[in-house]
């Protein structure tokens, strides 16, 4: 297999013009300027917009991008900027639920708080059965069942590698906010995939 | 295993796991997580899945993206290219 190309190699690639390499940008990118567009904007078409506006942007720019920061970051700044402006009135201001939810079933403790019911290490229970497609769509589908924001602050968390103060940035959330979020979400995560890893689903 | 005061049960641990890994505990709770850790191969356990939960997370790849999307942003780059070169 070939090792895929980075971003600064494609980013040559679209100075020279190139619409591979721009394609691939497009393929690696465009899923999470719609999450991030749509975060702000509230309607799937309106994301999409900002999502396409963005790419122009990139064009436009491509040239004056002097890598201080990565391209992912310099891209979903350009995207959540440009959303902001286009949200405006429409941003959905829902609440961050932050309720208390336990990460793991009260069930699964004694009354003196320790595990009746332990976790096994995954390596212990996949045993090199499992392979990375399986896991990929158990981790794709806890995600798709997590709630909004989660999920956005999730994907750009862990599957993005953002950092927690650039993901805070991006969404206007406090990095204590995200922080909880990203426990959350990787709580949910973790059970879904103990599951498949018991061969519970697959 | 015989708990102190300032010992954490399990129940309490996992809420850590997380700020843990990424390094955003305060100090005192951080000690406090790996007193337990080092005594709690349950704990243990969870942790380890917790890092392959974060590793498997973070070799998902991108989401699916429409293949007309696709084709129409191509469209728009090749447009841009042919309309609007910089000059020499």
């Amino acid at each position: 297999m070939l090792s895929p190309v980075d971003d600064p190699g494609l980013l040559d690639g679209i100075l020279r013009g190139d619409e591979k390499s721009f394609a691939e940008l497009v393929t690696r990118y465009h899923p999470t300027l719609i999450r991030v567009a749509g975060y702000y904007v509230g309607d799937r078409a309106t994301a999409e917009d900002v999502a396409q506006d963005t790419w122009v942007a990139v064009m436009r720019g491509v040239d004056r991008f002097e890598g201080r920061s990565s391209f992912k970051t310099w891209l979903l700044r350009i995207c959540a900027n440009r959303a902001r402006t286009r949200g405006t009135g429409d941003r959905r201001m829902v609440p961050v639920d932050l309720a208390a939810e336990p990460s793991v079933p009260g069930s699964r403790f004694n009354d003196a708080g320790m595990w009746s019911e332990p976790p096994t290490p995954f390596t212990d229970l996949v045993d090199g059965r499992l392979d990375d497609q399986v896991v990929a769509a158990a981790v794709r589908r806890a995600i798709a069942d997590l709630p909004e924001p989660h999920q956005t602050v999730v994907t750009l968390r862990d599957v993005e590698g953002l950092s927690t103060a650039e993901v805070a940035r991006l969404l206007e959330l406090t990095e204590a906010n995200v922080r909880v979020i990203v426990h959350r979400g990787r709580a949910r995560l973790r059970a879904e995939l103990e599951v498949v890893m018991k061969g519970g689903r697959s | 295993m015989k708990l102190g005061v300032k010992d954490i049960v399990c129940q309490e641990a996992v809420e850590l796991m997380s700020d843990y890994l990424d390094g955003s505990l305060s100090r005192r709770r951080r000690r406090r997580l790996e007193r337990h850790l080092r005594a709690c191969d349950a704990c243990s356990a969870y942790l380890e899945q917790m890092r392959a939960t974060i590793a498997a997370t973070g070799q998902v790849g991108p989401e699916d993206l429409d293949p007309e999307a696709l084709d129409g942003l191509v469209d728009l780059f090749r447009r841009f290219r042919e309309g609007d070169r910089p000059g020499p």
